[in-house]
C-alpha cells in the first residue's frame, strides 16, 4: 500500500478506513494533512521523518455539514475554506480566527485537524472550539471515540490521541447570537498569536462563552467571567451592559489567564492584552455600554 | 512623482536608454521562479556540505572527536581547524575570525568542523556524531563592560574608538541656550534575505579551486580564500552566483572557504545551502546600538553643539565594525550646520553574534537618534520641528562635523520642503484590517489615534578613509554587439539592466551582451554596497564605453579620410554630419574594438586624531514623512502613509529607482516597528521567520515619491548619486516620530516593541 522514499514509507489513503488500516499497521506514522505545521518542523530538524499516512485525499474528512444544530467539520478542512461566507454566517468566529492564520499559500494548505492535532497553545482555531465547546471525533482501526475540546488538548503541543487514532471530524454548535474573534501580534498579517480570544453568545442558551489563547499551556475559558456576564446581561430586553459590567467582565477574564514571558511576549503584556479584548469584544457583542 | 530639478536629462536617443525603464534582463525569470539562484547550483558527483556549529556563545574547546562521523557511510570528509593549510583567520578589516574554531568559541553558531556527505541528510547525521568536549565559559555579552573586561580575543575588546572634534569645544559654555539631552537605543537588525547562503566549489585540475556563490564583492572574497586555502589568488576562481538578496550580509565570507575546503579535500564537487536557522546565525546583523546625545542652540533654533557618545556592539569578531563606526561618529549630527561637536563613536567586542554591515551602514542609528534630539530640541523651542530642521539644513559650501566642506550637491532644504510640503492622501480605514492590529481584528475606529512626523537623514556614498576604491569594465563592439565584461555583483539593485542602457546610451547600439560575472576574467569591480555601483561601475562602464566610441570613430575617420570631429555615433550608425559617410554599426565593427578601464572615484582621506578629514567622497540625503495609527491600549501600530523626498543625481532608470525608495522604506519600517534579532544571554531567541517578523503587505503602505531632486553629481556618471541607502536611513526615524507623536510617549528605543506603548505608565489611553 504506501511506498518507500528513502527508507520513509508513504502511504496516501484514499479513504478512512485506508487511513485507519495504515495507521494500524504503524502506529507511530505521522499524519500529514496540510504540513503546514509538520514540514515545517522537519525543515528545522526538530523531526526525524518516520512513516507517513497522508490523509488530504480521503473525501470523508474533507469539507463541513451541517446536522440539525450541529455542524460537522471534516479534519482536513481548510482555512481558506473556513473563509467561506456560508460557513463564516454559522460560525463567525471560526471563520475569523481562519483568516488571521498564515498567508494565503498557509491558509491553503493548513487544516483545522492540523491545528488541533498540533495543539499549540498559539493555535488560532483554539480558542473559538473552546468557547464554542467543540467536540472531537476520533477514529481508529478499531471504531470512534468523542472526547469533549478541553480533554483533548491536554498540554503544550500535546493531545489525547493514542497511537492509531487520527482525527476525523469536529463538531461545533450553530448558536443564535454574535460571535467575535480578536488576536494580537507584533505584525498585522501573518504572526504567531500573543494572546488572543474568541467570544460567542447563545442567546437560546443565555450563555456568553470566552475562550483564550497563548496565556496558558492549553486554550482557556474565563468560566467566572461567562457567569458573571451571563447574569448581569439584559437577555429579553437587549439593553447594553453598563460600563461597570464591562470592567468586571474584562478584569475577570484577564484573571483566567496564566500567561508566561517568552520571546513573543510578556506575561503582563499578554495580560493587558486579553483584558483589552475582552471590553472590546463585549461591546462589539452588546453595544457601547450604559453608564 | 514630481521632479524638481535643476538640470534636466538630456537626449534619450534610445528607447532603453539613460533615464528609461527597460525591463530588467532577470525580472521575468525571477517572477516566474525559473531563475537560478545560488540554492539551485548543480553537478554531477556533487556532495553535500554541513556546518557544526557551537551551541555556546562563549566556550573552550577541549577536544574534537571526528572519528564517530568519519566512520559513517557516505560521510567523505570532516574537517576541522587543523585541515586550514593556510591563514588560520580572515576578515574584511582585520583578519580576527577563525576558519574554524580552534582552541576557543566566541558566539553561538561559530563554525567548528564541516563535513562532506553524499547526501545532506547524511551530513546531517554527520555533524550529529562529532563529538566536541566544550567548556563553557562565562559570555561577555553586556558592551558596555566590554573595555573594562578581560580579552576574549587576542586583538582585545575595544574594535574601535573615535573621538571626534570640531570647532569651539567652548561654544556651549553659555547659560543662554537651550539643550536637550536623550539616550537612545537600537535593536540588532538583520539584513533578512530571502535566498540563504549557498554555493558550490569545484575543484580545478590545476590544483585550483572554482567557487560559484552569492556574494557582493567577488575579488575579496577570492583574497580572503585563496590566502586561508594557501593557494595563489590566481588558483581561486570565483564565479556570482543567482543573489537571493543580500543588504551587506554577504560582504564577510560564510561558508566560501569551508566549500574550497571540502571539495579540494574530496576531490569532489561540494554543494552546501544554510538552512534558515543556520543562516541567521551563518551571517552578521546591524549593529546594536546605545547612544547619548546632548544638543546645544540659540533660541532661534541655531545649532551651537552637539555632544554624542554612541555604543556600537560588534560581537565577536571585527566585520566591517571599524568603517560602520566610522559612519556613525562622522553623520553623527545629521544633516545640519554644527559648528561645534564632540562625538566619541565606540565599537567593542563582546560574545554577541557578530554585526557589520547593512544598508544604512552605521547612519541608520544614529539618524534615529538625531532626529528624535531634533523633534525634543523643537519642543524645548516651541518651534515647529520642520522650520527648525529647515533653519539649521546643510548647504554645499557648508562644514560637516569631520570639518569636510561639501563640495557637490546636497539639497538638504528641498528634500525636507518637498516632503512636508507634500499633501497627504491618508484616509480613515473603514475595516478593522486596515487598523493596528490588521488581520486581528482588534481595534475599532474608536480605539486608534494618529500621529504624523518627518525625518532627515544622510550618509556618505562609497568607501570612506583613503580607501583604495576602484572599478574595472571591459567593453567589447563587434558586429554591433556590445559585450560588458564587469565584476560588478548583481544582488537585485539592477547593475545588469543600468549597465545596459548606459552602453545602449553611449553607443547607441540596441543589444548589450553582460559577460558571466568572474574574477577569472577580469579585476575587481569593489563591493556592491555603500551605494557605490552605480557610480563606480556604472562609471567604468561609461568610460569603456567612450573610450570604444572614441576608438571607433577615429578607426572610421582614418579608414574613410574624414575628420573625426565630422563623425557622430546616432541610430546604431556612423554618421558624418556632413552626409557623407553612412555606415551601420555591425558593418563598422567586423573588426572589433575594445577598451578596458579601471574608474576610480575621488580620494579620500583618513580622520585624523579628532576625527576631521575629508574621508568622504559624496553625500545623499532623503526625507520621509511618517503618517502612523496607532492602538495605545494594545500598542500595536499601522503605518499608514509613507511620504518620500530623495537627493538622486539624476535619475537613470526610474523603475529601478523607485523600487530602491520602496525597498529601502520597508526595511527601514521593520526596523522601526518589528524588525529585531532577540539576543539574551549570546543567544538568538528568534532565529525563523516565524519570530523574526518583517513587514508583510499589511504592514507596509504605499511609498507616495514627493520628490526625486535631480541636482547632477559633480564626478558621478551622467550625474546620478547611488540611492540604495538613504531609503533605510530617514524611513524608521520618521515611523518612530509619528508614534511617538500619536501616543505622547518618549519611546527611546527602535524597534517600537507593543509592550513599551501598551504598558508605559504614561500612555494617555486610546477612547475605549
Amino acid at each position: 500500500m504506501g511506498r518507500q522514499h528513502g527508507g520513509v514509507t508513504v502511504t496516501i489513503a484514499r479513504t478512512l478506513n485506508a487511513a485507519c488500516e495504515a495507521l494500524a499497521a504503524d502506529p507511530e506514522a505521522l499524519v500529514l494533512a496540510g504540513g503546514t505545521d509538520l514540514m515545517v518542523e522537519i525543515n528545522r530538524g526538530g523531526r526525524t521523518v518516520d512513516d507517513v499516512v497522508v490523509i488530504d485525499r480521503v473525501p470523508e474528512l474533507q469539507g463541513w455539514h451541517r446536522e440539525g444544530d450541529m455542524l460537522r467539520l471534516g479534519a482536513t478542512l481548510t482555512y481558506a475554506e473556513m473563509a467561506d461566507p456560508a460557513f463564516a454566517s454559522l460560525v463567525p468566529a471560526l471563520a475569523q480566527a481562519a483568516r488571521t492564520v498564515g498567508s494565503p499559500q498557509i491558509r491553503a494548505a493548513g487544516t483545522i485537524g492540523g491545528n488541533l492535532a498540533t495543539a499549540s497553545p498559539a493555535g488560532d482555531t483554539l480558542p473559538v472550539l473552546a468557547a464554542l465547546d467543540a467536540e472531537v471525533e476520533i477514529r481508529s482501526h478499531q471504531g470512534h471515540r468523542t472526547v469533549p475540546l478541553d480533554e483533548f488538548v491536554i498540554g503544550v503541543k500535546a493531545n489525547a490521541l493514542a497511537p492509531g487514532e487520527l482525527i476525523a471530524a469536529i463538531r461545533v454548535p450553530v448558536l443564535d447570537g454574535p460571535q467575535e474573534f480578536l488576536k494580537v501580534g507584533p505584525r498585522n498579517a501573518m504572526v504567531i498569536s500573543v494572546a488572543s480570544m474568541a467570544l460567542v453568545v447563545d442567546r437560546v442558551g443565555r450563555t456568553v462563552r470566552v475562550g483564550l489563547g497563548s496565556v496558558a499551556p492549553v486554550p482557556l475559558r474565563a468560566i467566572e467571567a461567562e457567569v458573571m456576564i451571563a447574569a448581569r446581561l439584559d437577555w429579553a430586553g437587549g439593553r447594553s451592559p453598563t460600563i461597570h459590567d464591562v470592567e468586571r467582565f474584562a478584569e475577570l477574564v484577564a484573571d483566567a489567564t496564566r500567561p508566561i514571558d517568552d520571546h513573543r511576549g510578556s506575561a503582563d503584556y499578554r495580560r493587558r492584552s486579553i483584558e483589552v479584548l475582552a471590553r472590546r469584544a463585549l461591546i462589539r457583542a452588546f453595544g457601547e455600554p450604559t453608564p | 512623482m514630481s521632479a524638481v530639478s535643476t538640470t534636466l536629462v538630456g537626449d534619450r536617443k534610445r528607447e532603453a536608454g539613460i533615464g528609461e525603464s527597460p525591463p530588467r534582463p532577470d525580472g521575468v525569470p525571477k517572477v516566474t521562479g525559473e531563475f537560478a539562484f545560488s540554492s539551485d547550483l548543480w553537478h554531477d558527483r556533487m556532495l553535500w556540505g554541513g556546518t557544526l556549529r557551537s551551541p555556546h556563545p562563549s566556550a573552550r574547546i577541549r577536544s574534537v572527536d571526528i572519528g564517530p562521523a568519519m566512520a559513517m557511510a557516505g560521510v567523505y570528509t570532516v574537517l576541522t581547524h587543523a585541515d586550514v593549510p593556510g591563514a588560520a583567520t580572515y576578515g574584511l578589516e582585520h583578519p580576527d575570525q577563525p576558519v574554524l574554531a580552534a582552541d576557543v568559541v566566541r558566539y553561538e553558531g561559530e563554525p567548528v568542523a564541516i563535513v562532506a556527505a553524499d547526501h545532506p541528510e547524511t551530513a546531517r547525521r554527520a555533524l550529529a556524531a562529532i563529538v566536541v568536549d566544550y567548556e563553557i565559559t562565562e559570555p561577555l555579552v553586556d558592551p558596555s563592560l566590554a573595555e573594562a573586561a578581560p580579552p576574549i580575543h587576542p586583538d582585545g575588546n575595544l574594535l574601535r574608538r573615535i573621538h571626534l572634534r570640531h570647532g569651539d569645544p567652548a561654544a556651549a559654555d553659555r547659560n543662554d541656550l537651550v539643550v536637550v539631552e536623550g539616550t537612545y537605543e537600537v535593536g540588532m537588525q538583520d539584513q533578512a534575505f530571502l535566498g540563504p547562503e549557498s554555493g558550490l566549489a569545484v575543484p580545478a585540475e590545476d590544483g585550483g579551486v572554482e567557487l560559484y556563490v552569492a556574494t557582493q564583492w567577488l575579488h575579496v572574497d577570492r583574497d580572503q580564500v585563496a590566502a586561508c586555502l594557501g593557494l595563489d589568488p590566481g588558483l581561486v576562481r570565483l564565479t556570482l552566483a543567482g543573489v537571493g538578496g543580500a543588504f551587506g550580509a554577504r560582504e564577510d565570507l560564510s561558508l566560501h572557504v569551508h566549500l574550497c575546503l571540502l571539495a579540494l579535500h574530496t576531490g569532489r564537487p561540494v554543494k552546501m545551502v544554510y538552512g534558515r536557522e543556520e543562516s541567521f546565525h551563518g551571517h552578521v546583523h546591524r549593529h546594536p546600538a546605545k547612544l547619548w546625545y546632548r544638543h546645544h542652540a540659540d533660541t532661534d533654533g541655531t545649532l551651537v553643539r552637539v555632544e554624542a557618545r554612541l555604543l556600537f556592539d560588534g560581537g565577536s569578531y571585527a566585520s566591517s565594525s571599524g568603517a560602520v563606526i566610522a559612519n556613525a561618529t562622522c553623520f553623527a549630527a545629521g544633516p545640519y550646520r554644527v559648528p561645534s561637536a564632540d562625538v566619541e563613536g565606540i565599537v567593542v567586542r563582546t560574545n554577541n553574534p557578530p554585526c557589520g554591515a547593512m544598508r544604512g551602514f552605521g547612519a541608520v542609528q544614529t539618524c534615529m537618534a538625531h532626529e528624535a534630539q531634533m523633534d525634543r530640541l523643537a519642543g524645548a523651542l516651541g518651534m515647529d520641528p520642520i522650520e527648525l530642521r529647515l533653519h539649521n539644513a546643510l548647504t554645499p559650501g557648508d562644514r560637516l562635523i569631520t570639518g569636510q566642506v561639501v563640495t557637490g550637491t546636497l539639497p538638504v532644504a528641498e528634500v525636507i520642503r518637498t516632503c512636508a510640503g507634500s499633501p497627504s492622501a491618508a484616509t480613515r480605514p473603514d475595516q478593522p484590517m486596515s487598523r493596528p492590529g490588521g488581520a486581528g481584528r482588534t481595534a475599532d475606529a474608536t480605539h486608534v489615534v494618529r500621529g504624523e512626523a518627518l525625518a532627515v537623514g544622510f550618509k556618505n556614498l562609497m568607501f570612506s578613509e583613503g580607501f583604495d576604491d576602484s572599478s574595472e569594465a571591459r567593453c567589447e563592439l563587434q558586429d554591433g554587439v556590445a559585450t560588458i565584461t564587469c565584476a560588478c555583483a548583481e544582488v537585485g539593485q539592477g547593475f545588469v539592466t543600468l549597465a545596459q542602457q548606459i552602453a545602449r546610451e553611449v553607443l547607441s547600439v540596441e543589444e548589450v551582451v553582460l559577460a558571466p560575472v568572474e574574477t577569472a576574467t577580469i579585476g575587481s569591480a569593489g563591493s556592491t554596497s555603500a551605494s557605490r555601483q552605480t557610480w563606480m561601475s556604472g562609471g567604468a562602464v561609461q568610460m569603456a564605453c567612450e573610450e570604444v566610441r572614441t576608438t571607433l570613430l577615429v578607426r572610421m575617420a582614418a579608414e574613410y579620410d574624414v575628420p573625426v570631429d565630422d563623425l557622430v555615433l546616432a541610430d546604431g550608425r556612423v554618421c558624418s554630419l556632413s552626409g557623407s559617410l553612412d555606415v551601420d554599426l555591425t558593418t563598422a565593427t567586423i573588426e572589433p574594438v575594445t577598451a578596458d578601464v579601471v574608474h576610480r572615484h575621488a580620494p579620500t582621506f583618513p580622520l585624523d586624531a579628532d576625527g576631521q578629514g575629508n574621508a568622504h567622497v559624496s553625500f545623499a540625503v532623503s526625507a520621509h514623512r511618517a503618517i502612523v495609527d496607532v492602538d495605545p491600549d494594545l500598542g500595536l501600530v499601522k503605518v499608514v502613509e509613507l511620504t518620500t523626498s530623495q537627493d538622486v543625481g539624476r535619475i537613470l532608470n526610474p523603475t529601478q529607482a523607485l523600487g530602491q525608495l520602496e525597498g529601502g522604506a520597508a526595511q527601514g519600517l521593520g526596523l522601526a516597528v518589528m524588525e529585531e534579532v532577540q539576543v539574551v544571554d549570546g543567544r538568538i531567541r528568534n532565529a525563523s521567520f516565524t519570530d523574526y517578523l518583517v513587514p508583510t503587505a499589511l504592514d507596509m503602505p504605499p511609498v507616495r515619491v514627493a520628490a526625486l531632486i535631480e541636482q547632477p553629481e559633480p564626478g558621478a556618471p551622467f550625474g546620478a548619486k547611488g540611492i540604495g541607502e538613504p531609503p533605510t536611513i530617514s524611513s524608521t526615524a520618521a515611523i518612530v516620530a509619528a508614534v511617538r507623536r500619536a501616543t505622547g510617549l518618549d519611546l527611546p528605543r527602535v524597534p517600537v516593541r507593543p509592550a513599551d506603548i501598551a504598558l508605559a505608565d504614561a500612555a494617555p489611553r486610546g477612547a475605549r
